[in-house]
């Protein structure tokens, strides 16, 4: 299982250090699994496990963006769980659920602007008003059902179709995440839009003062993280046929670990979408790893932060030496 | 004569560097019990390292340091304060929430045994170390303060520590005429008691009529120490600039300057009142003044990058209007940032997005889709007439030393080929070398037909390059100078006005 340097170089191009990095990591894993346990290397198996974190990763990308640009958002959970309320809601009104779920993103992209006026007019930090977005967003959800998921058994098979239907043998729900991130990744790493991200992040001042209307970026990415919480509610509710006002309590733990492992900062201009989604593949094969090796519940979260401290320990060194070796 | 005792601080042969800049040569510093001893020098002579170094915040390479002609290690702020030393900066450090007598007293609470904070008894204490300097109530919060009294306030929490050396950094710059007298009577009062008082100040009439001796700084060495009723200000004047310009700057315009680039007139914000200047094609122009003049102020309102300016500007004689820093980047007028690491560059992204970032067009296609060939090759273009020296565009700017950091943050503003080009500070903590390349460079850009418009605080810098310095003070044009006028010694007497200008006809050596 060792990569010759060619191998290595090719990585290398395709993706930065870091994610090379994550992919050597995720294959050893990977091979070992096939070895530990028989269940791993099995269709179904694959399956169960890219459809765990696929509708997830879309946050993930939102996430990494607004990272990126120096920003945090905890109201991931709450916002997807709310998409599911609101377009459920609506539906069980009679409103057709495509336009019930374009409503209710549209809602979540609401929300985003309204943490983006606290942050950029008001001057508020992401973090707290994020923080008041996540319990309000949370009571609306439970206010909205009395706390009880809303079965939604009448949806039709053409829209349960983006959460359990396939193409060929991909699901459906594969194809929007890959659909998703790759769009996402090419539009950071090469258009000029998404590279004001990065001014904005790596120095906002500095942005400023090279002509970058920073407040709009910040504003921008905000609302970008809250809408792809509403795509993902509304494949979430595709998928269970249900409306869950307490799905994603904790996500957004999961999601900033992801970004921060795949390469992110929580003091933004640094973060890929592809080191991101790695991050996000590594947590979720740990945890179903672990499962399938009948490894207690608890010891996963245990285990998932062990990792992320590694990780972020791991990239503070790299930091450290890249700054002391330049000075030479 | 009677052995005298020995001199309450003295330092010797104090030398210390930063990178490559070497702050303090030649550092001599020599105080006595009972004296108020001044000190002067331009920005940059070394002044406020020599200082840190006393107040322990800094440690000298090499070199003495005597109390009572003990010699001691200061190797913090608490050690110095544990030897008698205060400190009043020049820039504030109050806790803006916290009341004027918690500030006052904030060293001894954190030294003090006790675990709850006094409470009466604090703010009487405080209201009697206040009393003499100002009226102003203790259980105020500070930030509610104006300037003026919070520099009072510190002042007061420097007398509370019960020290023996004060030293106070250009106290009165913030201060009324009426406050800086009533300063001066304390410290009288407690130098009579036998303090010994640092008085570091630009202003030589305050120098001349409450010190009782001056030390005169240069580029990082001790240049002459006296009592002041020995000398003259110009004689201090003269020692705190009196050095030959050398042949490190290009040479300047010969001939005649072209036509207006730029015009502004009447420019007026918060910071500075009615500034016309006109900048021509072919020449540098220079802004001098000292610290907190308003001249980075006028810049950054010119490009919009501060402030809400009122007045005209054109370009090529017609009227712009300049809406945010975004809209001057579009017309060609760029600035340079004098705090390069702060606001001028992205450290951690590479050399080649660095460069791009005022105009990204230049390095996209079709629908804003970045073509990194193309940004590779605007850096490796711009980078090379620059003489950058760095192994790979894709490196991160945090990975060069400062002079090629410094052609970074300039290769950022030629990108986009400016028309008119502000530069804030062009070579701070950049070595010889690239100061000089870099002065090379603006001569260039000068000659190519770019109007450069120069901000310095050292004064060989405008004296060397420019052609043209416009001197400011206190947020006005005080004056212009060119040619034989343009000397240290003008630049100094319009730059400080009442202080100087007062000594020097006192003296009657200066016009």
């Amino acid at each position: 299982m060792n990569m010759t340097a060619q191998d290595r170089s090719l990585l290398s191009r395709l993706f930065g250090a870091r994610e090379t990095g994550l992919v050597l990591i995720i294959l050893t894993l990977f091979i070992i699994m096939s070895f530990a346990s028989p269940h791993f290397l099995t269709w179904t198996n694959m399956r169960a496990m890219t459809m765990a974190f696929s509708v997830e990763a879309i946050v993930v990308v939102g996430m990494t963006i607004l990272l990126i640009s120096g920003g945090i958002d905890l109201s991931v959970g709450s916002v997807t769980a709310l998409a599911m309320v609101i377009a459920g809601l609506l539906f069980l009104n009679g409103v057709n659920p495509w336009v019930a779920s374009l409503i209710a993103i549209a809602a979540c992209a609401g929300i985003g602007a309204v943490i983006g006026f606290f942050v950029t007019f008001v001057g508020l930090h992401h973090f707290i008003v994020t923080l008041g977005a996540m319990v309000i967003a949370r009571g609306l959800c439970l206010l909205g059902t009395g706390g009880r998921p809303l079965g939604l058994f009448e949806l039709p098979e053409s829209f349960k179709w983006i959460g359990i239907g396939s193409i060929g043998v991909i699901p459906v729900a594969i194809v929007i995440f890959v659909i998703v991130v790759v769009a996402f990744d090419f539009l950071l790493r090469r258009t000029t839009a998404f590279r004001l991200v990065y001014y904005t992040g790596s120095n906002e001042k500095a942005a400023a003062y090279s002509g970058i209307r920073t407040k709009r970026v910040i504003f921008l990415t905000t609302v970008l993280c809250s809408t792809l919480c509403g795509v993902a509610g509304i494949i979430y509710m595709a998928r269970f046929g249900s409306a869950q006002p307490t799905f994603g309590v904790g996500m957004e733990l999961n999601v900033i670990a992801a970004a921060v492992i795949g390469g992110a900062s929580l003091s933004g201009g640094k973060g890929t979408i592809f080191g991101a989604i790695l991050g996000a593949i590594l947590l979720s094969l740990v945890s179903s790893s672990l499962a399938l090796l009948n490894v207690s519940v608890y010891w996963q979260d245990i285990i998932r932060g062990t990792i992320l401290l590694a990780a972020v320990t791991f990239d503070h060194y790299l930091v450290k030496r890249q700054a002391a070796g330049g000075r030479a | 004569m009677t052995t005298a005792p020995p001199p309450l601080l003295e330092l010797a042969d104090i030398a210390k560097s930063f990178g490559a800049v070497r702050a303090l040569r030649n550092g001599r510093f020599e105080l006595r019990a009972g004296e108020i001893h001044a000190l002067a020098g331009e920005n940059g002579a070394g002044k406020s390292t020599l200082m840190n170094i006393i107040d322990g915040i800094l440690q000298p390479d090499s070199g003495s340091i005597h109390i009572d002609g003990q010699p001691v290690r200061i190797d913090s702020p608490a050690t110095a304060q544990g030897l008698g030393i205060g400190f009043v900066h020049q820039e504030i450090a109050l806790c803006a929430d916290i009341s004027v007598a918690e500030n006052i007293f904030m060293a001894e609470t954190a030294q003090s045994r006790r675990r709850l904070m006094g409470g009466a008894d604090l703010i009487a204490r405080a209201a009697k170390v206040l009393a003499p300097l100002a009226a102003i109530d203790p259980r105020l919060p500070a930030g509610s303060l104006s300037i003026s009294q919070q520099q009072l306030v510190e002042i007061a929490k420097a007398l509370t520590l019960d020290c023996r050396i004060l030293i106070l950094d250009e106290p009165t710059a913030a201060l009324t005429g009426h406050e800086a007298q009533k300063l001066f009577g304390i410290m009288r009062n407690l130098a009579a008691r036998g303090m010994g008082i640092i008085y570091i100040s630009h202003r030589m009439a305050e120098i001349f009529q409450n010190c009782d001796r001056v030390t005169v700084m240069r580029d990082g060495q001790h240049i002459r120490t006296d009592r002041t009723r020995d000398i003259t200000p110009a004689d201090v004047v003269n020692a705190m600039v009196g050095r030959q310009i050398d042949a490190l700057y290009p040479a300047k315009l010969t001939g005649q300057r072209g036509p207006e680039i730029l015009s502004v007139t009447k420019l007026t914000d918060r910071r500075y009142q009615d500034v016309s200047f006109a900048l021509h094609r072919g020449e540098i122009l220079g802004f001098a003044g000292l610290i907190g003049a308003g001249r980075s102020e006028i810049a950054r309102g010119v490009t919009r990058l501060e402030g809400k300016a009122r007045g005209e500007v054109r370009l090529y004689g017609e009227a712009v209007t300049l809406r945010d820093y975004a809209d001057c980047i579009a017309k060609g007028i760029v600035y340079l940032s004098e705090d390069r690491k702060g606001d001028g560059l992205f450290l951690d992204l590479s050399i080649a997005a660095n460069i791009a970032a005022l105009d990204l067009s230049r390095i996209a296609g079709r629908g804003g889709v970045i073509d990194p060939a193309r940004e590779t090759e605007q850096a490796q273009r711009i980078g090379t007439s620059l003489k950058l020296k760095a192994a790979s565009m894709a490196h991160p700017v945090v990975s060069l030393s400062g002079g090629n950091q410094q052609k970074v943050a300039l290769a950022k503003l030629l990108a986009v080929e400016p028309k008119v080009i502000f530069l804030d500070e062009p070579t701070r903590g950049v070595d010889v070398g690239a100061k000089a390349e870099i002065h090379g460079i603006l001569r260039g850009l000068a000659h190519s037909g770019v109007g450069v418009a120069v901000i310095s605080s050292e004064m060989p810098e405008l004296i060397g390059l420019c052609d043209r310095v416009l001197v400011v003070s206190e947020g006005r044009i005080a004056g212009e100078l060119s040619g034989a006028d343009l000397t240290e010694t003008n630049i100094m007497t319009l730059a400080a006005p009442g202080a100087l200008s007062g000594a020097m006809a006192l003296s009657g050596t200066l016009p």
